[in-house]
């Protein structure tokens, strides 16, 4: 199974990196852009495990590794089944 | 007064380990042993030093890969127990990966690695960590850190102040706390945090590096001193 997880800074998080993002944006003429939140990417491979399973593990290691839920907040795609 | 040991962790990418070994052992006259991240003993130590650097390269986030490292899990129960811990820029980093510290570390506000001599302010002299040094007094120590803004949520913040639990604040040279001075953007211009137990301390200036007047400021020691003072 080939899961993707999203992990980026809380809504309530200030974000400069994003912000610079943006008003380099604005600089190349996209003024329609309102705004940029910048995150990270994790493409994880699983063996054996069910969905069901999945969603238990997903959410775990999110919290307790991949993302720091006092400034993170992260969300999960299954890609591929099986 | 008799010699304390003290203990510096070294983790993969850690470069300020030796810097500590040298001003706890060769300015402050203590004993002090390097303590490897993969072992599973403090080797008796009086007290835990996490020195700065980058850690894992930084991967992950500052500080959170190092956090799962065995000798940390024995660090965790070291200062659950009461042991002291002091945590220097990638240390305090980690020891709130780690949640012995309250909060996380964001990106400076200028998005700069920022490397420079700030001055820090005393706001708690009652520390293990302080109490040689004046509230009020401003201390002259360099920064170098990419991750150095503090961040907590609103009820954390008000948890900390009520408890004291701010013993450094970024500020100019004559004590006065402003935007200006608050280099890296942190949440009440916090420079080191202490627990609420008073046994854990993180700062993001290095004393280490302002241990002897050569290095242009000798004032970081007070922090080094206090702690042999209080353990003896």
């Amino acid at each position: 199974m080939k899961v993707r997880i999203l992990v980026s800074l809380k809504d309530s998080v200030l974000d400069p990196q994003g912000q610079t993002v943006k008003n380099a944006l604005h600089t190349l003429g996209y003024g329609s852009i309102r705004d940029v939140r910048q995150g990270k990417v994790f493409e994880l491979e699983l063996e054996g495990v069910s969905e069901k399973e999945a969603e238990k593990i997903i959410p775990e290691i999110s919290d307790k590794v991949l993302a720091n839920p006092i400034i993170e907040k992260f969300s999960w795609q299954i890609l591929e089944k099986g | 007064m008799a010699k304390l040991k003290f203990g510096v962790v070294i983790f993969p990418g850690s470069n300020c380990d030796y810097d500590t070994y040298y001003a706890l052992r060769d300015v402050c006259k203590q004993k002090t042993i390097f303590l490897w991240h993969k072992e599973h003993d403090l080797k008796n130590v009086d007290c835990v030093v996490l020195p700065g650097g980058f850690s894992y390269g930084d991967y992950l986030r500052s500080g959170s890969i190092a956090a799962f490292s065995p000798l940390m899990q024995e660090v965790k129960e070291f200062a659950l127990k009461g042991g002291l811990v002091l945590g220097i820029c990638n240390g305090f980093q980690v020891l709130l990966e780690l949640g012995l510290l309250p909060g996380a570390m964001l990106r400076n506000k200028n998005l700069k690695f920022l490397c420079q001599f700030v001055h820090i302010r005393v706001e708690n002299d009652k520390t293990r960590f302080s109490h040689r040094a004046k509230k009020g007094q401003t201390l002259k120590i360099p920064i170098a850190h990419f991750d150095g803004n503090y961040f907590a949520p609103p009820e954390t913040i008000a948890e900390i102040k009520k408890n004291n639990q701010i013993v450094f604040r970024y500020s100019d040279a004559e004590g006065k706390i402003n935007e200006e001075a608050n280099v890296n953007g942190s949440a009440e211009s916090i420079a080191g945090l202490i627990n609420k137990a008073g046994n854990v301390l993180g700062m993001m200036p290095h004393p280490e590096r302002a241990s002897e007047i050569l290095l242009g400021s000798e004032d970081g020691r007070v922090i080094f001193e206090s702690i042999i003072a209080k353990l003896n």
